[in-house]
């Protein structure tokens, strides 16, 4: 197969190339240049798109004996993951930028650009297991629990899928920085990134504040309507956050408050006790269905509704284009805006059912 | 495999190659005064005279550099430098719109850090400076001109200045004129003294020489405040000590690519014609940039004869290059920044060329090692790299953006 490998500089998309290389594949290197301005990200490990970064995938590639090249898609991530970030937040959302990086530029942008140059896969360091069953893509969750990515891969299509390469969906991290080192990879030693490649520093309440200026607005007492605070912006908060509200009386019961719902327009930010975050019903747009089969029926699964951590047996049906979750127990701290996962649970690795964005709870 | 990227740098001469390997295993500092520093001299001092006699220099109007970047930087900032200390008010500096980043950022690095005032010069729809712009730039004031920079021949799209006529309007208002001349050595006939310019910049690495080593040709009359000091070596312009084997096969690269320079650039132009035309036989719509080479201009040719320039319309330049590289077609699609990121080039949107356009471009450029085989070659695969990349479209731009408006 003809492999266009996307290598971010990091270790794990340097495995992955290595792996598609050493499978017998036809590879190419590609380093995403997504800042607007490049050489002004520089953050040192942490980000995915400085010089420093391209040139780490540049050294990877020569050892690696593949053509290597820097494509500029700064104007399409600008566009598709940070000024929907913005948004997002301003409509009193929580958004996930790695996910919609994933759906809208490693598997959208790119891979349409390397379909049409004819590739026939994007390969990438994500952990997750992909294989085709029937014919058909099967996403599962990766081997290594602390590192599973197939949250942020859940919204990907079956034609997307259908083009995907995870070559790193079977190991665990600490064997992939092993199998760097062996192959004298200079980036095994370099450390993960978690924060937002494109907030460097990680205050992202500084970088919205900087897109969004201030929009002030008032902290209510879920239940008693009583005005607690003010506060410079719906963005500064996400639903189930508790620290950092800036309440100066503590409630009543003395029980701490959370953030229960946002509501931009007012810029009203409902804070309450933790009881109150509990929901009984998820409702998501746009769902997605890795295997191309949509959901039929009432079906049991696990559902997560964030990044790490947030799962939780449920029952699930498509209801009218929507997907409607019903979680079993209790499941506190529901934002909308980000996606919720619904998994098939096996012994081999959960299966990913499908994904939608989450629009409202009750 | 076919090289058409000469202009990045083209393969060492052989009679530089042998000039360069027959001096590595010599010593001697040329600044030292025992036989060892004097023979090092000697073959310094020779260079010099060859550099000197192939350009229409006097041996002392000779400073060798590490480059073309240091010979830009030097002309740009050292001839500010020295003309602003005569006088204050000098503190204009007049560059081309499309002049190459060494000049373009020097002066720039002026402007923010030196109180300088850059002006750039407007060009045509080939990228020329036109002597009209020139003079009206420097008639605003004259006085307070510090130094103009234009480019002999264009990096990029390979439009030809005329030299002669831009450095005799500056020499009305007793100006220093620059120009970096470092596509044109060896394929136009460039004499310094005839030019009027007082400045001139040459790179080794682009006339068949090694890479590191360069000139800047300054007139006598023209004081230049040095960037980097030291021993005082070259005239007290640019100390350091003198890389004997560069300079050495810098002189002999010099020599055999002047000499050579009338058949080479009927050659070149003749395979240059020939690739245009393979090019536009199978891609119609392609856009040939800059000036179509069919005039003189000081004698010699109005384009670079071993330049094509040329945008593919709805194509990216980096699918192109990808998919050219491996079919083992090598060319550029013009200025690559730190990070190796593709940006529009600032040439072509000087000339007016839209930023997609500017983004859908690439540059062949030939030189003494090219053949027929390998225009052949471009011939053969641009079609249907073409046809694949116009598939791929402009993935990178904006969703909702037009083709105009990008």
């Amino acid at each position: 197969m003809r492999v266009l490998a996307a290598m971010s500089g990091g270790v794990d998309s340097a495995v992955a190339a290595a792996r598609a290389v050493e499978a017998g594949h036809d590879v190419v290197g590609v380093h995403l240049a997504l800042s607007a301005k490049p050489g002004t990200l520089r953050t040192g490990s942490r980000g995915c798109c400085t010089v420093e970064d391209a040139h780490d995938a540049r050294r990877v590639a020569d050892l690696l004996g593949i053509p290597f090249y820097v494509w500029d898609f700064a104007e399409r991530f600008t566009e598709d993951v940070v000024e929907d970030f913005v948004a997002e937040y301003a409509a009193g959302r929580t958004p996930n930028p790695c996910l919609k990086c994933n759906e809208r530029i490693k598997f959208e942008a790119l891979l349409d650009k390397a379909v049409a140059l004819g590739f026939d896969a994007v390969c990438t360091g994500h952990y997750a297991r992909l294989a085709t069953v029937d014919g058909k893509p099967e996403l599962r969750r990766a081997a290594d629990p602390d590192k599973d990515q197939s949250y942020v891969l859940a919204s990907l299509t079956a034609e997307q899928l259908a083009h995907a390469m995870f070559p790193l969906g079977g190991s665990v991290k600490s064997d992939v920085r092993a199998e760097a080192a062996e192959r004298g990879l200079a980036v095994a030693e370099k450390p993960d990134s978690y924060d937002i490649c494109f907030i460097p520093d990680g205050d992202t309440r500084a970088f919205l504040t900087g897109k969004l200026g201030t929009r002030p607005g008032t902290l209510v007492d879920d239940q008693t309507g009583a005005v607690l605070g003010v506060h410079a912006g719906v963005h500064g908060f996400t639903v189930g956050q508790r620290h950092g509200l800036g309440i100066d009386t503590p409630a009543a019961d003395g029980k701490p408050r959370y953030v229960l719902s946002l509501e931009p327009v007012r810029g009203t930010v409902r804070v309450g006790p933790a009881e109150r975050l509990a929901v009984r019903e998820i409702l998501g747009d746009r769902p997605v269905w890795p295997s191309g089969d949509p959901l039929t029926g009432t079906v049991e699964c696990v559902a997560q509704i964030r990044a790490h951590g947030g799962t939780t047996p449920a029952t699930a049906s498509l209801v009218d284009g929507r997907l409607l979750v019903h979680p079993v127990g209790e499941l506190r701290g529901v934002a909308p805006g980000q996606a919720v996962v619904l998994y098939r649970p096996d012994p081999a690795g959960d299966v990913v059912l499908g994904s939608a964005m989450i629009s409202a709870t009750g | 495999m076919s090289y058409l990227d000469h202009a990045a740098t083209t393969p060492i001469l052989p009679e530089a190659a042998a000039a360069l390997t027959g001096a590595l295993s010599a010593y001697g500092n040329a600044s030292s005064l025992h036989s060892s520093g004097r023979r090092a001299r000697r073959a310094v001092e020779e260079a010099r005279e060859s550099i000197a006699a192939a350009l229409g220099a006097r041996p002392s109007e000779v400073i060798f550099t590490s480059g073309g970047t240091e010979s830009d930087n030097l002309a740009v900032k050292g001839i500010y430098w020295a003309r602003k200390a005569a006088d204050p008010r000098r503190t204009r500096v007049l560059v081309s719109a499309v002049e190459h980043h060494a000049v373009l950022d020097a002066a720039l690095w002026l402007a923010e850090h030196d109180g300088a005032e850059v002006t750039l010069l407007e060009v045509d729809d080939f990228g020329r400076v036109h002597e009209d712009t020139l003079r009206a730039a420097i008639a605003e004031n004259p006085d307070d001109v510090a130094v103009v920079s234009v480019m002999w021949a264009n990096n990029e799209v390979g439009t030809v200045n005329p030299v002669r006529e831009l450095a005799g309007t500056c020499a009305l208002h007793g100006i220093p004129f620059h120009t970096d001349a470092v596509q044109a050595v060896g394929v136009l006939p460039v004499d310094f003294g005839r030019s009027g310019a007082g400045a001139l910049t040459l790179s080794g690495h682009k006339v068949g020489g090694p890479y590191g080593v360069g000139v800047l040709l300054l007139s006598r009359d023209v004081a230049c405040t040095p960037v980097s000091h030291g021993g005082g070596q070259e005239r007290d312009v640019r100390s350091g000590t003198l890389d004997v084997p560069a300079i050495v096969a810098l002189a002999t690269a010099v020599r055999v690519a002047t000499e050579q320079r009338a058949r080479r650039s009927t050659t070149l132009a003749r395979l240059r014609d020939d690739l245009v035309r393979a090019v536009r036989a199978v891609v119609p719509d392609a856009v040939l940039n800059g000036d179509p080479g069919e005039s003189e201009v000081d004698g010699g040719p109005s384009r670079l004869p071993g330049n094509a320039h040329f945008s593919f319309p709805g194509c990216e330049g980096d699918s192109l290059l990808m998919l050219l590289d491996a079919r083992g077609i090598e060319c550029s699609t013009g200025s690559a920044c730190t990070a190796g990121v593709a940006q529009p080039s600032h040439v072509l949107l000087a000339m007016g060329t839209d930023a997609a356009a500017a983004r859908g471009s690439l540059r062949f450029s030939l030189g003494h090692t090219s053949t027929d085989a390998d225009v052949r070659a471009l011939g053969d695969a641009i079609g249907p790299v073409v046809a694949r990349a116009r598939n791929a479209g402009l993935a990178g731009l904006r969703r909702g953006a037009s083709p105009a408006e990008v």
